[in-house]
């Protein structure tokens, strides 16, 4: 068991029925309070997410999408609903889904990219030692940072950190990844190329992925399924099928972006 | 008048960069900008030059009692030196000062910790800090003398009193300004309370941790000395401050410049060696200080 884990991806180890949802959002109002009101994020949202789907949550600025996000990762509760995770209610943030910012400063500085991605496996008791090392390499040398393995973050530019990230999110073979517009503080160019390393990397390993983002291009560049929330507070618009990414570039795509834009901003 | 909408249509260009053609790309620096960027040989070359105008002006004064010069300061060390007088008096002091230093700074880790786990420690941190951060250490050097008597112990008191609050509140700041998501991914990796603390939150907060440190010693010092010329000897030995009263008292003053100069060094010693070290392997290794 032990010595096959670095090509085994997490959905291969197990065999899973992607019929069973693996993450259900039952219902979930989120509200917070600032220092003079108590807002509310988002209000009975329900969805599911299945094995291996790269779901999208896309919205407009402030209908709530990240906070959702920040709730299923277990940094905040429920006012109401529930967050299930395989069938266990979500109460803490947890390695079973880890996290990739927009921030680049979420590698910690004062650890290699080795060391960062290593800490992660060592602090959450997932791998030590030999093992942790070898799967480090492993997934660093995946998003193409080999060269870079004992650079320190600071060394690196944008666009690398949230490689970084990436690797790190899945050298911890989470049963999701979540990530919160992780390539929207870069420039386009290399977001672009981003994307393509992601649905890349999705084509080894099928990891499941729920992935935070106010683009329309980039919810159907990467998604295979895209929840549409209305502005704040968030409530669900739409549950779509996004398009293959062979079809990407034809009229299908300009529809489907017409017809989300039209979900979006027709009042 | 009617606009002139026609644009003034010019061919388009393509140029293959010529390399051959740029001049220089990378050339090294002249000796004398290789040397100027050496930190320590600028200091040194300030330290040569301060010692220079000391000299002048002490061979200018010409009173030896008021302002002796370099050389006789620097005579009067080294007989300290020799005749080991000096370098016990240091030991003195320096034993003292690492106690003090030492309880200072675990007193204010213990105070941070608590202060950043809840939010009455919080608040508890920051009325002790601002009650207690204004007062002068030698304030209380009085009641210390009660409470603890002629002795080591009520120097290290107010060693402790100079220390604590500075360290503390370096160290409070330096977790405030920990970046919200640095702590979320400790939190995500499942950290927790002294794991966070410990993983996290004080390397993230190094930098003000060190400035903390470094002040804290600066107050040590000074409360040292100063602690020492109010009662000077301790336990029969007395350190560098008693070593100042007493060659004042007898109007050695080259021995007075030798004492604070004996301080000094040892303020650079700790500054540019020491700390600048912790600063190099640390926080500038890691891009959080340039």
């Amino acid at each position: 068991m032990k010595n096959d884990f670095a090509a085994a991806p997490q959905s291969s180890s197990t065999p899973v029925d992607p019929s069973v949802p693996l993450l259900e959002i039952d219902n979930v109002t989120l509200q917070y309070k600032t220092s003079d009101s108590l807002v509310t994020a988002t209000q009975q949202v329900s969805f599911n997410v299945h094995p291996s789907d790269r779901y999208i949550l896309l919205g407009p600025s402030g209908c709530g999408k990240s906070t959702l996000l920040k709730a299923i990762g277990g940094y905040l509760q429920p006012t109401s609903g529930r967050i299930r995770l395989k069938g266990k209610e979500v109460s803490q943030p947890g390695p079973d889904r880890m996290m990739v910012f927009q921030e680049f400063d979420q590698l910690l500085p004062w650890k290699t990219v080795r060391q960062n991605v290593e800490f992660a496996l060592h602090a959450s008791g997932r791998l030590h030692g030999k093992e942790a090392s070898d799967r480090a390499a492993y997934y660093i040398e995946k998003v193409g940072l080999a060269k870079f393995i004992d650079s320190y973050p600071h060394t690196l530019s944008g666009g690398m950190k949230q490689r970084v990230s990436i690797a790190r999110g899945m050298a911890m073979e989470p049963d999701v990844l979540l990530m919160d517009e992780p390539f929207a503080a870069l420039d386009a160019l290399t977001r672009r190329k981003m994307q393509d390393e992601l649905l890349r990397l999705w084509d080894d390993t099928n990891f499941t992925v729920l992935f935070v983002t106010h683009s329309i291009e980039e919810a159907i560049r990467i998604g295979t399924r895209i929840l549409l929330l209305s502005p704040h507070p968030g409530q669900v618009r739409a549950e779509l099928n996004s398009i293959p990414p062979e079809e990407m570039g034809t009229a299908s795509q300009a529809q489907l972006e017409q017809r989300i834009n039209d979900m979006l901003f027709a009042h | 008048m009617s606009k002139n909408n026609t644009l003034f249509v010019r061919p388009e260009i393509v140029v293959e960069p010529n390399r051959n053609a740029v001049a220089e790309v990378q050339r090294p620096l002249s000796a004398f900008e290789a040397i100027y960027r050496i930190s320590w040989i600028r200091k040194t070359a300030i330290l040569l030059v301060l010692a220079l105008v000391w000299e002048v002006y002490g061979r200018w004064l010409d009173n030896s009692l008021l302002f002796p010069s370099f050389s006789e300061t620097l005579h009067a060390f080294m007989s300290g030196i020799s005749s080991g007088v000096l370098l016990q008096r240091a030991a003195v002091s320096l034993e003292t000062l690492l106690i003090g230093y030492g309880l200072g700074i675990l007193l204010a880790g213990l105070l941070t910790t608590l202060a950043i786990s809840s939010r009455i420690g919080n608040d508890f941190l920051e009325t002790l800090t601002s009650m207690f951060n204004p007062l002068p250490a030698i304030a209380l050097l009085p009641l210390a003398l009660i409470w603890f008597g002629l002795g080591t112990g009520s120097i290290i008191f107010v060693l402790v009193h100079s220390v604590l609050w500075a360290v503390a509140l370096n160290t409070h700041a330096g977790f405030r300004s920990v970046s919200n998501t640095l702590r979320m991914v400790g939190q995500n990796y499942g950290l927790k309370r002294f794991s966070l603390v410990r993983s996290v939150l004080i390397p993230a907060a190094f930098p003000s941790i060190l400035t903390g440190l470094k002040i804290g010693w600066a107050f040590a010092w000074r409360t040292l000395i100063a602690a020492e010329l109010v009662f000077g000897v301790s336990s029969g030995a007395g350190g560098l401050g008693w070593y100042i009263f007493e060659n004042r008292n007898q109007l050695e003053t080259a021995n007075v410049f030798s004492g604070l100069f004996f301080v000094i060094m040892i303020g650079l010693f700790v500054e540019n060696l020491i700390f600048a070290q912790i600063e190099k392997r640390t926080i500038r290794r890691w891009g959080m200080q340039h």
